[in-house]
C-alpha cells in the first residue's frame, strides 16, 4: 500500500479543488452569459448541469451510444431544453418584474428537477469515465483521468468563449445587448434572439459540466440547487458578468472548499461557498475583479 | 343556528374584534374565517373519511403562521426570504433541544427559540436587506442552506441527519394538549392572534410605511421613512412568526430531523404566498391551505411526480395569475351575487 | 396654523456635483432667506434637479457646503434632511400609485408620528389615537390642495395635475420648514398652473419658505420674489424678477430655448 504523504494530500486536494472548481467556473459563466444579456440571474442553472449529467448516462448506460456521439447529443439535448425554456417562460414575460422573475426562474428549476425526478427517480446515476479508471500518480496523488477531463473541457469552454465573444458577429453582438441594449436595438440586433442564444448557450455549458463531472461524482435530480448557489457564488466573487473573474473564482473557490474539507471538516465543505458568497454580497458585492461604480448589487 | 353558539360568536367578535382595524371587510372575512375554523372539525370528526384533515389543517394553521410573515415581507414590504425554513427551523430545534437536554417547559424554550431566532435574522438581516432583488434572493438561500448544514453537523447538539425525538407535548395550566383537535385549537387561535397583530401593522404607519417603500422608495426616503430599518423590522417580524410555528411544530410531531428544514420547503413556503397572492395576506392563508392539502392529500395520485406538479401549478400562476388567487376571490362572488 | 419659528434660511456655498466624468454641479453658491419664494431656472440640463437631489440627500455632493438654518446638512441621507424641516416634489411624479389618495398623505405625517411596532400590533390606546390624528392631518392637508374629495382613489388613478397636488399635500403633512418644489407646473394647463401659483402663495402665508424649479416663465415671474438662473451647473444671474428678465447673459442663456416673454 502506498504511504500518503502530506505532499501527496494536498496535490490531492489541489486537484479535487482545481476539479470541482472548474465545474462552479462553467456555472458561474452560464450565469454571467444570461445576467449580461437580460440582467436575469438564472436560478435553473443548475438544473442544466444536472441534465447534462443525467441525459449523458442516459445515452452512454441505457442507449449504449459510442461516448462522443452521446456527448453530442446530449449537449444538444440540453441546449434544446435551455432554448424551449426562454421561449415559453422568459420570453412572454419581457417586462415582468425582478420578483416575478426570480419566481419564474425559481419555478422552472422545480419543474425540470420534478421532469427528473420523474424520469430518473431520487437514485445518484453514474457512467464510465471517460478514459477508464486506473488513476495517475502525480506527486503522490491518486488522480483520476476524469479530472484531467474536467480541466481539458473548462479550458476549452474558456477558449471557445473567448473567441465567441471576441471574434463573431454573434459573440459582440450579444456583448453590445449586455452594454446598452437600446443602443443595440437601434443598430439592427435583434435582441430577443440574443437573449435565447444566451439560455442555449449556457445550458450548452451546463450540460458540458455536468456530463464531465458525473463519472467522478455521480449526479442524482436534487443537485442542481447546490450546484447553482455554488456557481454564482463564484460569479459574484469574480465579479457579476465577468467572465475570466469568473473562470478565477471558480476554481479558487473549488481549491478553499477542497482544502477546508481535507483539512478542516468534510462536513461543513457545502457551508465554505456559501459563507463566501454571503461575505462577497455583504463587504464587496463587486467581487475580485469587478468594476465598484458598475455594481447594481447594492441600492444607495 | 342554535341559540348559544349565537351569543357566543357575538361575544368572541366583541372581545376579539375590538382591537381591530374596522375596515368591514376585513371584519367580515375574520369572522367568515372563525366560523369555518368552528365548523371545520365538527364535519371532519364525523366524517371517517376525512378524519385526518384535522391533523392536515393543524399543519395548514403551522404554515399559515410562517406565511402570514412571509407575505408581510413579500408583499407589503417587497422584499423576499428564500431562506426562512431555517428559522422555522431555528425554532423547532430550539424548543427540542431545550425541552429534551435542559427540561425546559416548553413555553420558555418557545420564548427562547423566539429570542434567538430573532437575534439570527437581524445579524442576517440587516447586511442582506440592503441588497435588492436577486441579490437579496441568493443571500437568503445561502443563509438557509448553511442553517441545514449546521442541523447536519452539529451532531452531538441536534442528532445530525437522523434527528432525535420524544420531544415532550405542550399543554397549559395543566390539561395536557395531546390529542388532534385540543392541538387545532392552539394553532388556529395562535393563527387567529397573529392575523390580528399582522392586520393591525398593515393598516398602521407602519403598514403604510412599508407599502410606500414598495411604490416609489426615494419618495419613501423624502418623506423621511427609515427604509432600512421597517425592512429589518418586518424581516426579524417574519422570523419571530417562523419561529413561533416551529415551536409548535416540534411539540405535535415529538420529531426533529434536518431535512424537514431544507431549500425546497422554503421554496413551497414562498410559492403558498405566490399562488395564494403575495399582495395580501389573506392570499398567504389561501394559498397555504391550498397548497398544503393538495402535498398532503390530493397528491397522493401524483406520487412520483408532485414535485413536477409544484413547479407547474408555480409557473402557471405567475405566468398567468401574478396576483395570485386570491383575487379570483371577489371576481367569483360577485357572480355569485349577480346569478 | 404654523407656530412661531426662527427664520429659516437656506444657504448653499460652493456645491459641486459629477457622476462618472460629467459635472452636473460646478461650484455653485446662493442664498435663500426665510418667507420667501425663490425660483430657480435655466436650461434643461443646467443641474437644476441634480441640486434638489444633492439638497434633500438622494445623492451626496462632491464638495461644498450645504446650510439650513446654520445647520450643516450636505451628504446627510435623505429621511435625516426630511426630518430637519425639508420637504419636496418631484419632477417625474413619485406618488405611491398602490395607495389610495389619504394614505399618501398619511405617509407623509410618518415622521410627526412614533407608533412602535408593538403598540401597533396589539392596537393600543396610544397608538389609535394618534392614528386619528394622522387621519385628521392628512385630511387637512388634503382639503388645502384641494382633494378631499378624492381620499379613497388610487393615486395611480389620479389625473396628472391632481397626482401633482398630492404630492404637496403629501409634502406639506410633513410640516417642513421649507418646500422644494420641482417642477410643480409641468404638464399642467393655464387654469390649473394659476391654481398653483395661488396655492404656493397660501403655503407661504403658512410661514414655509417656498424653492422651486420651473420651466413656465409666466408663472415663475408672476410669483418669485428672487430668481436664480443656472446654466452647465453654475449660476449665472440672481435677483429680482425685473432684473432677471433683462439680464442679457440670461437672454443669451435661453437663445434656442421656446420661451415666450412676451406676456410679461
Amino acid at each position: 500500500m502506498t504511504k500518503i504523504t502530506l505532499t501527496g494530500q494536498l496535490v490531492q486536494y489541489l486537484f479535487t479543488g482545481v476539479t470541482v472548481g472548474s465545474i462552479y467556473a462553467m456555472v458561474a459563466v452560464g450565469f454571467n452569459i444570461i445576467y449580461n444579456v437580460t440582467d436575469i440571474i438564472n436560478f435553473a442553472q443548475g438544473e442544466f448541469v444536472m441534465l447534462g449529467g443525467l441525459i449523458m448516462v442516459f445515452f452512454t448506460v441505457t442507449a449504449k451510444l459510442p461516448l462522443p456521439l452521446a456527448f453530442v447529443l446530449t449537449i444538444a439535448a440540453v441546449t434544446g431544453v435551455g432554448a424551449l425554456m426562454e421561449r415559453f417562460t422568459i420570453h412572454p414575460l419581457k417586462n415582468a418584474s425582478v420578483l416575478t422573475m426570480i419566481i419564474v426562474t425559481i419555478a422552472v428549476s422545480i419543474l425540470f428537477k420534478g421532469i427528473a425526478m420523474f424520469i430518473w427517480g431520487k437514485d445518484p446515476y453514474i457512467f464510465p469515465p471517460f478514459s477508464g479508471s486506473k488513476p495517475l500518480f502525480i506527486y503522490g496523488a491518486a488522480i483520476q483521468t476524469q479530472t484531467l477531463w474536467v480541466l481539458f473541457m473548462t479550458a476549452v469552454m474558456v477558449v471557445l468563449m473567448t473567441i465567441f465573444f471576441k471574434k463573431t458577429r454573434y459573440g459582440k453582438a450579444m456583448l453590445a445587448c449586455a452594454d446598452n441594449p437600446e443602443a443595440a436595438r437601434l443598430v439592427g440586433i435583434k435582441v430577443n434572439t440574443m437573449v435565447l442564444i444566451s439560455f442555449a448557450l449556457s445550458a450548452a455549458i451546463g450540460a458540458v459540466a455536468g456530463a464531465v463531472m458525473t463519472p467522478i461524482s455521480l449526479m442524482e435530480y436534487d443537485r442542481g440547487a447546490l450546484l447553482a448557489l455554488k456557481g454564482f457564488g463564484a460569479a459574484v466573487l469574480g465579479g457579476l458578468g465577468s467572465f475570466y473573474g469568473a473562470v478565477v473564482a471558480g476554481v479558487l473557490l473549488g481549491i478553499i472548499e477542497s482544502m477546508c474539507a481535507g483539512l478542516v471538516s468534510s462536513g461543513y465543505k457545502d457551508a465554505v461557498a456559501l459563507i463566501l458568497l454571503l461575505l462577497v454580497l455583504y463587504v464587496r458585492p463587486s467581487g475580485l475583479f469587478g468594476n465598484v461604480e458598475a455594481s447594481k448589487i447594492k441600492e444607495f | 343556528m342554535p341559540a348559544k353558539p349565537t351569543k357566543l360568536t357575538q361575544l368572541a367578535k366583541l372581545c376579539v374584534f375590538s382591537n381591530v382595524d374596522m375596515r368591514s371587510s376585513n371584519r367580515k372575512a375574520l369572522f367568515g374565517l372563525t366560523l369555518f375554523l368552528i365548523l371545520f372539525p365538527l364535519v371532519a370528526m364525523n366524517v371517517s373519511a376525512i378524519g385526518h384533515y384535522v391533523d392536515i389543517m393543524i399543519f395548514v394553521g403551522i404554515y399559515c403562521l410562517i406565511n402570514m410573515g412571509l407575505s408581510l415581507l413579500m408583499g407589503y414590504a417587497g422584499q423576499i426570504s428564500l431562506g426562512h425554513a431555517a428559522f422555522f427551523g431555528l425554532g423547532a430545534y430550539t424548543s427540542g433541544i431545550l425541552c429534551t437536554k435542559f427540561s425546559m417547559s416548553p413555553w420558555l424554550a418557545m420564548i427562547a427559540g423566539v429570542g434567538l431566532t430573532a437575534l439570527v435574522a437581524y445579524i442576517v438581516g440587516v447586511p442582506s436587506l440592503k441588497l435588492k432583488g436577486h441579490y437579496l434572493a441568493m443571500a437568503t438561500l445561502g443563509f438557509g442552506v448553511i442553517v441545514q448544514i449546521f442541523f447536519n453537523e452539529e451532531v452531538s447538539l441536534t442528532g445530525g441527519p437522523s434527528g432525535f425525538s420524544d420531544i415532550p407535548g405542550l399543554s397549559i395550566l395543566g390539561f395536557s394538549l395531546d390529542n388532534d383537535l385540543s392541538y387545532y385549537v392552539l394553532v388556529w387561535s395562535l393563527v387567529l392572534l397573529t392575523l390580528i397583530f399582522s392586520l393591525n401593522i398593515i393598516h398602521s404607519r407602519i403598514g403604510r410605511a412599508l407599502r410606500s417603500l414598495h411604490d416609489s422608495q426615494v419618495a419613501a426616503d423624502a418623506m423621511g421613512v427609515e427604509t432600512s430599518r421597517y425592512k429589518v423590522m418586518i424581516f426579524v417580524l417574519s422570523a419571530v412568526y417562523a419561529s413561533i410555528a416551529g415551536s409548535l411544530y416540534t411539540h405535535y410531531v415529538g420529531f426533529l430531523s434536518p431535512s424537514s428544514f431544507d431549500l425546497f420547503l422554503s421554496i413551497k413556503l414562498v410559492m403558498m404566498v405566490v399562488v395564494g397572492g403575495m399582495h395580501n395576506i389573506w392570499g398567504a392563508l389561501l394559498g397555504t391551505w391550498l397548497l398544503t392539502f393538495l402535498g398532503n392529500e390530493w397528491l397522493h395520485v401524483f406520487h412520483g411526480f408532485d414535485i413536477l406538479v409544484y413547479g407547474a401549478i408555480l409557473l402557471a400562476v405567475v405566468m398567468f395569475l401574478p396576483d395570485g388567487l386570491v383575487h379570483l376571490v371577489p371576481r367569483m362572488s360577485r357572480v355569485w351575487k349577480r346569478g | 396654523m404654523h407656530s412661531e419659528s426662527s427664520p429659516v434660511f437656506l444657504q448653499v456655498e460652493n456645491l459641486r456635483k459629477s457622476f462618472g466624468g460629467v459635472r452636473a454641479l460646478s461650484g455653485l453658491s446662493f442664498k435663500v432667506p426665510a418667507g420667501i419664494i425663490k425660483a430657480i431656472i435655466g436650461p434643461n440640463g443646467a443641474g437644476k434637479t441634480t441640486l434638489f437631489n444633492v439638497i434633500t440627500g438622494i445623492f451626496p455632493p462632491n464638495g461644498g457646503a450645504i446650510a439650513l438654518n446654520g445647520k450643516s446638512i450636505e451628504g446627510r441621507k435623505a429621511r435625516e434632511i426630511a426630518r430637519l424641516g425639508v420637504s419636496r416634489t418631484f419632477q417625474n411624479v413619485e406618488v405611491f400609485g398602490r395607495m389610495t389618495v389619504l394614505e399618501n398623505v398619511m405617509v407623509g405625517r410618518h415622521i410627526q408620528s412614533r407608533a412602535g411596532i408593538i403598540s401597533t400590533g396589539l392596537r393600543l390606546l396610544g397608538m389609535r389615537r394618534e392614528e386619528r390624528q394622522i387621519r385628521e392631518s392628512a385630511m387637512h392637508h388634503l382639503a388645502f390642495v384641494g382633494l378631499e374629495n378624492r381620499t379613497t382613489e388610487l393615486a395611480a388613478n389620479l389625473p396628472l395635475g391632481e397626482q401633482k397636488l398630492l404630492e404637496v399635500a403629501r409634502a406639506l403633512a410633513t410640516d417642513p420648514k421649507i418646500l422644494l418644489l420641482d417642477e410643480p407646473a409641468g404638464g399642467l394647463n393655464t387654469r390649473e398652473t394659476e391654481g398653483l401659483a395661488v396655492l404656493i402663495h397660501r403655503i407661504l402665508e403658512q410661514g414655509i419658505t417656498v424653492v422651486l424649479v420651473e420651466h413656465d416663465m409666466n408663472l415663475v415671474m408672476d410669483i418669485s420674489d428672487e430668481i436664480m438662473v443656472m446654466n452647465f451647473g453654475e449660476k449665472i444671474a440672481e435677483g429680482k424678477p425685473k432684473q432677471i428678465k433683462n439680464d442679457p447673459l440670461v437672454i443669451e442663456a435661453y437663445l434656442g430655448e421656446e420661451v415666450d416673454y412676451s406676456d410679461l
